[in-house]
C-alpha cells in the first residue's frame, strides 16, 4: 500500500461526517469543562485531572455502549446482565494475575495472558448463558440476565469463595472486601521498575515529568493521560470493528433477526447460532472493557457490579441511539461527561462560588428555611455527598423515562446505515468499491 | 376403570409436564433427605419448624408484594422494575404516619415525619408494636395503601399512559427510570440511614423451642386477609371479570366494550394499594427500614410471580410461599450467603423450562 | 442467477417423465382443541406449478408451516428430493432448497429493498464474523458481495422494481411487497418455492406480470406450489390442483377435473362434504 493511499484514506476518514461529529463533540465537552475551570480559577493540575477523568469515563462508557449495541442495537438481544459479565472479566483477570503467594492467592500469570484468558472465559460463559436464554421473550431474557448478574455478584461476595481451595488449587475472590489488581500497565512507559513503591523514571519518564513539573502537573496525572490515550486507541479500534461488523453479511443477518426472526430463519439462516455468537462476543468485549476500566484503579469489588452499572450503559446507549456505532460513542461521552460527572462538577462550582454555610440536617429544615425566603440552606443540603448523588440518579431516571416516551430508539434514532460491504447503488463491479 | 383412569392421567402428566415431574422427584428426594438428617440428628425438629415458619413469613411477604406486580404484568404486559420502589414508598409513607400518630407531642414533627433518620427518635421510647400502638399501625397500613395507590396512579398518568401503545421492552426500560427516580427521591428526602421502627416489648410466643414473633403473625394474618379480599374482588365482581378478560385478551376486551382505560386505572390502584400494604408489613416484620428495601426484594418478588405464573393471583401467593419456604429450608443444604443466589437460580430454571409458571393456563384470579 | 437456473434446468428430467420433488404424508396438527390439519397427503411434481386451494381456514397456511418447519407437525412425514425433512428447523428446510413466502408479506421494513435481497443468498462467506473483519479474508467477502449485488439488481429487473431499490421495504405498496417477497426467496437459489397467496392485494396489471414471471421461472426449472383464492388464476395456470377442506385433502387432479367436481363446489359453498 502506497503512502498516497494511506493519506487518501486518512483524508477520507476526516471527511467522514461521523468522525467529524465525534471530534467536535470531544472538543466541545473538553472546552466546556476547561472554560468553567478557568473562569472559576481552579488550579491547572486539578483542571487537567478533571478533564482526564471525564475523558477516561467517556471512553469507557463509549466502549461499553458499543458492546451493548452489538447485542441490543444490532441483534435485539436484551442483556440486562452486562455488569455480571464485566465482573467475570475483571475477576478472572485478577485471579489469573494474582501472585501465588498473595492473599487471596492466584495463578501468577503475566497480565497479557490473563487478559486473554479473561476474554475467553467471559465469552465462553456468555455463550453458555445464551444457549438456553435466547429462546426467551425479551422481557424474560431481561429478568434472567439481571438475575444472572446478581448471582455472579453474590457469588463473588460470598465469604466461602473469598479465599478458597478447589481441587487442590488455592485462589480467592477476596469476598466483600474485593480483590487487588495489577498496577496500571501504562507505567511501564515511564518507569524503569514500575512495580517498585517509589520507582525511578526512565528516560522518557524523566523528560516528560520534568517538562510538566513547572506547570504544577503531577506524575500520576501524566500517567493517567497516557492511559486515556491508550483507551482512545482501543475505542477507535472497537468502533472500526463495530462498523465493519455492521456492514458485513453477518451484521445484515443480525439486522434482520432484530426485525423478524422467523423470516430470517425461513430464508435459511440458523438464527440461534448468530444470536449465540453475538451474545458471546458482546460479553467477551464487556469483560475486556471492564478490565481496561478497573486496571486504572488497581482494585475491584463486588459493589462495582450492581445492576445500576448495567443501567448506566443502557442510558448511554439510548442517549446515542441504538444500532449506530457513532451513536454509541456520542451517548457514552454525553452520559459520562454530563450525566455522570456533571453533577459533582456543578456541585464543586456551587460550593466554590457560593461559600455555602453548613448544610441543615434534614430536608424538612431546609424547606422550612426556604419558606422564609432563604434558598441557601436547600442548596447546601442538595450539594451534600448523599443528596447530590441521589439527585444525579433521579436525573438519570427522568432521562430514561423521557427517552422511552419520546425517542425509544435513542436520540439519534435507529441506525440507517446500509448493511453491505459494498456500495449497493453500483450495479456492476467497479474498482473503487471498498468502503 | 378408575385405576386405568388414574394410570392414563399419570401418563399424561409425565408426557406433558416432564419438568414438573422432575421437580416433584427432586422435591421428594429433598424431603426424604430432611427426614434422614432429622434421623441422624444433623438438624433438629425445632430447626425444621423454625425454617418452615420463617419461610412462610417470607413467602407471605413475597406473595403479597407480588400480587400487584402480577396484575400489572398481565394487564399492561410489561415487567415493572419500579415495583420494588413502590414497596419502599409504601413503607415510608405508612411508617411516617405511624410515627406521627404514636409520637406526636413527645417528639418534634420533623423527626417523626422523617422516621428518625438524621434526628434520632429512639424507637424504643416510641415503643411502636401491635400491642402498644395498634391504632398507629392500622393508620399506617391505611395510609401506606392509599398513598401507594395514588402514587401508582400518578406514575401511570405521567409515565405509562402516554406510552400505552409501546412494546413491553420500552415500558420496562421506562420503569427502570421510574425505579431510579423513586428510590433516589426517597434517599434525597430521608437520607440513607437504616432506621429502627418497632420498640417496647414486641410480643412473641415460643412453642417447643420455636419463636413465633408477634409481627410475623400479624404479617401472615393480614396478608392472608388481603389476598382473600383480592380473590373475592376478582372472582365475584364485575370489575374483576373485566380485569380477567383484559388480561386474557386486550384487543378482544376492547372490542367487547370493556372500558380498558378504567380497568388499567383500577389495576394500578388495587395493585398499588396491596403493594403499599406489603411494604408497610414487611418493614413492620423486619423492624427496620432502608431506602433499598424494595429494590433488594424485587428480584425475589419477580421470582415468586414467575414461579406461580405471571398474571395468576393464586400463582403469586403460592409461588411466594413455595419460594419463601424453599429458600429457608435450603439452609439445610447450603450456606446462608448463597440463599439469594439459589432463589435466582430456581427462577431462571423455571423461566427456561416452564416460562408460564407452575399454574399456567389461567390468568388473574 | 443464471448459474443457478442452469443447474436447476439440468436437474429437471428431460423426457417429460414426471418426478416427485415434494411428498407429504398424513400431516397432522392441532392447536388445543382446533384441528388445523387433520390428515394431509399429496405430492408435487418437479418443474410444475401446482395450486393449493380451499376455503378460508382449510389449513393451507398451516400445511405450509408444517412443511417448512415453522411449526412442528403432530404426526406425518415430509419428503423433499428423497430426503426426509420432517421436523427440520425452517433454516434447515430452506438450506435443502425449499423456501416459502408468508401470506401476510413479511418484508424487513427497516432494511432497504436491496438489503432485503442481499440478505437472502445462503452460505455467504461474510456470515462468519472473522471473515467479515480480517483484512485478507475480507477481500473474499467483498468479491462475493459484488456478485450478489449484480444478482440482486438482475432480480429487481426481473420483477421491475428497480426504481424502489434503495427504498426502505416498509415504504413499499402492498403489491410491491409481494414482489419483494418473491424476489427475496428466489435469491436463496431454491429448487422449489411455496407461495402463500402471492397475488392477494396485487393490482390486476401487476398480477398478470407476476403470473408471467411464474411461467418464465417454471421454464427455467423451478417448481411452485401456490395458494390462491382466485379460481380463474388457478384454473388457467396450474398443472395440477390440490383442494383442501377442513384440514384434509378433498381431491386433486387436473384443473378441469377439479373444476367439475361437485364436492369442491359444495366445500366452497359451505355445505357438508364427506371426504
Ligand atoms: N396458531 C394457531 N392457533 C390456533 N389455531 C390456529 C393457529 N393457526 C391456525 N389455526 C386455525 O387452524 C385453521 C387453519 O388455518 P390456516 O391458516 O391454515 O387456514 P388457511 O387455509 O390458510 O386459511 P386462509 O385461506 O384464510 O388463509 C383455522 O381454523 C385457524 O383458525
Ligand atoms: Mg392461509
Amino acid at each position: 500500500m502506497s503512502t498516497g493511499s494511506i493519506q487518501a484514506r486518512a483524508e477520507g476518514w476526516l471527511g467522514n461526517n461521523d468522525v467529524r461529529l465525534l471530534i467536535a463533540l470531544a472538543l466541545a465537552i473538553g472546552g466546556l469543562y476547561a472554560l468553567f475551570s478557568v473562569v472559576l480559577g481552579f488550579q491547572l493540575n486539578g483542571t487537567v485531572n478533571t478533564l482526564r477523568r471525564v475523558a477516561f469515563l467517556s471512553a469507557i462508557y463509549a466502549m461499553l455502549a458499543l458492546a451493548l449495541n452489538l447485542q441490543w442495537g444490532y441483534a435485539g438481544l436484551f442483556n440486562l446482565g452486562a455488569a455480571g459479565f464485566m465482573a467475570i472479566g475483571v475477576y478472572t483477570m485478577g485471579i489469573l494475575t494474582a501472585p501465588v503467594t498473595a492473599s487471596p492467592p492466584g495463578f501468577g500469570l503475566p497480565l497479557p495472558v490473563a487478559i486473554l484468558g479473561a476474554i475467553l472465559v467471559t465469552g465462553l460463559i456468555g455463550g453458555l448463558a445464551a444457549l438456553p436464554a435466547i429462546r426467551l421473550r425479551a422481557d424474560y431474557l431481561a429478568i434472567v440476565t439481571v438475575a444472572f448478574s446478581e448471582i455472579v455478584r453474590l457469588t463473588l461476595r460470598a465469604p466461602e469463595f473469598a479465599n478458597t481451595r478447589i481441587a487442590g488449587v488455592a485462589f480467592g475472590t477476596g469476598g466483600a472486601t474485593g480483590l487487588s489488581l495489577p498496577s496500571n500497565p501504562i507505567r511501564i512507559l515511564f518507569y524503569t521498575d514500575p512495580a517498585a513503591t517509589a520507582p525511578a523514571p526512565n528516560a522518557l519518564g524523566a523528560a516528560i515529568f520534568s517538562a510538566v513539573e513547572p506547570l504544577g502537573i503531577e506524575e500520576t496525572l501524566v500517567i493517567g493521560w497516557a492511559y486515556v490515550v491508550v483507551l482512545c486507541l482501543c475505542l477507535g479500534l472497537l468502533y472500526w470493528l463495530m462498523v465493519r461488523i455492521g456492514k458485513s453479511p453477518f451484521g445484515r443477518v443480525l439486522k434482520s433477526i432484530r426485525e423478524d426472526q422467523q423470516v430470517t430463519q425461513a430464508l435459511g439462516k440458523d438464527t440461534r447460532l448468530f444470536k449465540i455468537k453475538t451474545f458471546a462476543l458482546g460479553c467477551a468485549l464487556m469483560g475486556l472493557i471492564a478490565i481496561l476500566w478497573r486496571l486504572s484503579g488497581g482494585y475491584a469489588s463486588p459493589r462495582m457490579f450492581k445492576p445500576i452499572q448495567t443501567f448506566y450503559i443502557f442510558i448511554a446507549l439510548f442517549i446515542g441511539g441504538t444500532g449506530s456505532p457513532t451513536g454509541s460513542i456520542v451517548g457514552g461521552a454525553l452520559f459520562a461527561s454530563l450525566l455522570f460527572e456533571g453533577p459533582s462538577f456543578i456541585r464543586r462550582v456551587v460550593a466554590e462560588s457560593l461559600q455555602l454555610s453548613n448544610a441543615p440536617d434534614t430536608l424538612v429544615a431546609a424547606i422550612v428555611e426556604l419558606g422564609s425566603g432563604d434558598v441557601i440552606p436547600l442548596l447546601a443540603y442538595s450539594v451534600q455527598d448523599v443528596s447530590i448523588s441521589a439527585l444525579r440518579l433521579m436525573l438519570l431516571g427522568i432521562v430514561l423515562v423521557y427517552l422511552m416516551q419520546r425517542h425509544p430508539d435513542g436520540l439519534l434514532g435507529h441506525r440507517k446505515a446500509i448493511a453491505s460491504s459494498v456500495d449497493l447503488s453500483q450495479r456492476e463491479t467497479r474498482e473503487d468499491d471498498y468502503e | 376403570m378408575a385405576a386405568r383412569d388414574y394410570y392414563s392421567r399419570g401418563q399424561n402428566i409425565v408426557y406433558n409436564r416432564p419438568v414438573l415431574v422432575v421437580f416433584a422427584v427432586i422435591g421428594v428426594f429433598l424431603v426424604f433427605d430432611i427426614f434422614r438428617q432429622l434421623g441422624t440428628g444433623t438438624i433438629t425438629a425445632t430447626d425444621l419448624v423454625s425454617y418452615l415458619w420463617n419461610g412462610l413469613v417470607l413467602g407471605m411477604s413475597l406473595g403479597l408484594a407480588g400480587v400487584g406486580l402480577s396484575m400489572t404484568y398481565s394487564i399492561l404486559n410489561f415487567a415493572n422494575f419500579a415495583h420494588g420502589d413502590l414497596i419502599t414508598s409504601g413503607a415510608f409513607a405508612g411508617w411516617a404516619t405511624a410515627f406521627l400518630i404514636a409520637g406526636l407531642g413527645d417528639f418534634s414533627v420533623e423527626a417523626l415525619v422523617l422516621i428518625g433518620g438524621p434526628i434520632a427518635v429512639g424507637s424504643n421510647e416510641l415503643g411502636i408494636n401491635v400491642v402498644n400502638t395498634p391504632l398507629a399501625l392500622l393508620a399506617g397500613l391505611l395510609v401506606a395503601a392509599v398513598l401507594t395507590a395514588a402514587l401508582s396512579l400518578l406514575l401511570d398518568r405521567i409515565v405509562f399512559k402516554p406510552m400505552r401503545s409501546a412494546d413491553g421492552v420500552t415500558l420496562m426500560i421506562a420503569s427502570v427510570g421510574v425505579a431510579l427516580f423513586l428510590r433516589n427521591f426517597l434517599t434525597f428526602s430521608f437520607l440513607t440511614d437504616s432506621r429502627g421502627l418497632t420498640g417496647g416489648n414486641v410480643p412473641q410466643f415460643t412453642l417447643g423451642g420455636v419463636t413465633f414473633g408477634g409481627h410475623q403473625i400479624t404479617l401472615v394474618l393480614v396478608a392472608a386477609l388481603l389476598m382473600l379480599a383480592t380473590h373475592v374482588l376478582l372472582q365475584y365482581t364485575k370489575i374483576g371479570t373485566a380485569m380477567r378478560a383484559m388480561a386474557a385478551n386486550k384487543d378482544l376486551a376492547k372490542v367487547t366494550g370493556i372500558p380498558t382505560e378504567r380497568v388499567v386505572k383500577l389495576t394500578w390502584g388495587i395493585g398499588g394499594g396491596l403493594t403499599g400494604c406489603a411494604g408497610f408489613l414487611i418493614a413492620l416484620q423486619q423492624g427496620t427500614l432502608t431506602v433499598t428495601m424494595g429494590w433488594d426484594l424485587l428480584l425475589l418478588v419477580f421470582a415468586a410471580v414467575i414461579l406461580g405464573g405471571v398474571g395468576s393471583i393464586y400463582g403469586a401467593m403460592v409461588g411466594g410461599v413455595i419460594l419463601g419456604i424453599a429458600s429457608r429450608l435450603a439452609l439445610v443444604w447450603i450456606p446462608a450467603s448463597f440463599l439469594l443466589a439459589a432463589a435466582f437460580v430456581l427462577m431462571i430454571v423455571m423461566l427456561l423450562v416452564r416460562p408460564s409458571g407452575l399454574f399456567s393456563g389461567r390468568t388473574t384470579a | 442467477m443464471s448459474k443457478n437456473v442452469q443447474s436447476a434446468q439440468r436437474d429437471q428430467t428431460q423426457n417429460g417423465q414426471q418426478e416427485q420433488i415434494l411428498t407429504v404424508k398424513n400431516l397432522r396438527k392441532t392447536f388445543g382443541g382446533i384441528t388445523a390439519v387433520a390428515d394431509v397427503s399429496f405430492h408435487v411434481e418437479k418443474g410444475s406449478i401446482t395450486g393449493l386451494i380451499g376455503p378460508n381456514g382449510a389449513g393451507k397456511s398451516t400445511t405450509f408451516d408444517l412443511i417448512t418447519g415453522v411449526q412442528r407437525p403432530d404426526g406425518g412425514a415430509v419428503e423433499f428430493n428423497d430426503t426426509e425433512i420432517t421436523g427440520y428447523r425452517s433454516d434447515q428446510v430452506a438450506n435443502q432448497g425449499l423456501v416459502r413466502t408468508f401470506q401476510i408479506a413479511r418484508e424487513l421494513s427497516e432494511m432497504t429493498v436491496l438489503e432485503n435481497l442481499m440478505l437472502a443468498p445462503q452460505n455467504q462467506v461474510g456470515e462468519a464474523i472473522w471473515r467479515a473483519v480480517l483484512p485478507r479474508a475480507r477481500t473474499q467477502v467483498v468479491e462475493q458481495e459484488k456478485a450478489l449485488r449484480k444478482q440482486a439488481w438482475e432480480m429487481l429487473e426481473l420483477f421491475e422494481i428497480e426504481h424502489v431499490a434503495h427504498e426502505s421495504a416498509g415504504n413499499l405498496s402492498g403489491g410491491q411487497r409481494k414482489l419483494l417477497e418473491m424476489a427475496r426467496v428466489l435469491m436463496t437459489d431454491p429448487e422449489m418455492v411455496l407461495l402463500d397467496e402471492p397475488l392477494a392485494g396485487v393490482n390486476p396489471t401487476l398480477e398478470e406480470k407476476l403470473i408471467d414471471r411464474l411461467h418464465t421461472l417454471k421454464e427455467q426449472g423451478y417448481t411452485f406450489l401456490f395458494v390462491e383464492h382466485d379460481m380463474d388464476v388457478i384454473m388457467n395456470n396450474c398443472d395440477t390442483v390440490i383442494v383442501m377442506h377442513q384440514g384434509s385433502v378433498l381431491t386433486e387432479g387436473q384443473p378441469d377435473t377439479v373444476k367439475n367436481n361437485d364436492k369442491v363446489l359444495d366445500a366452497y359453498l359451505g355445505e357438508e362434504v364427506t371426504i
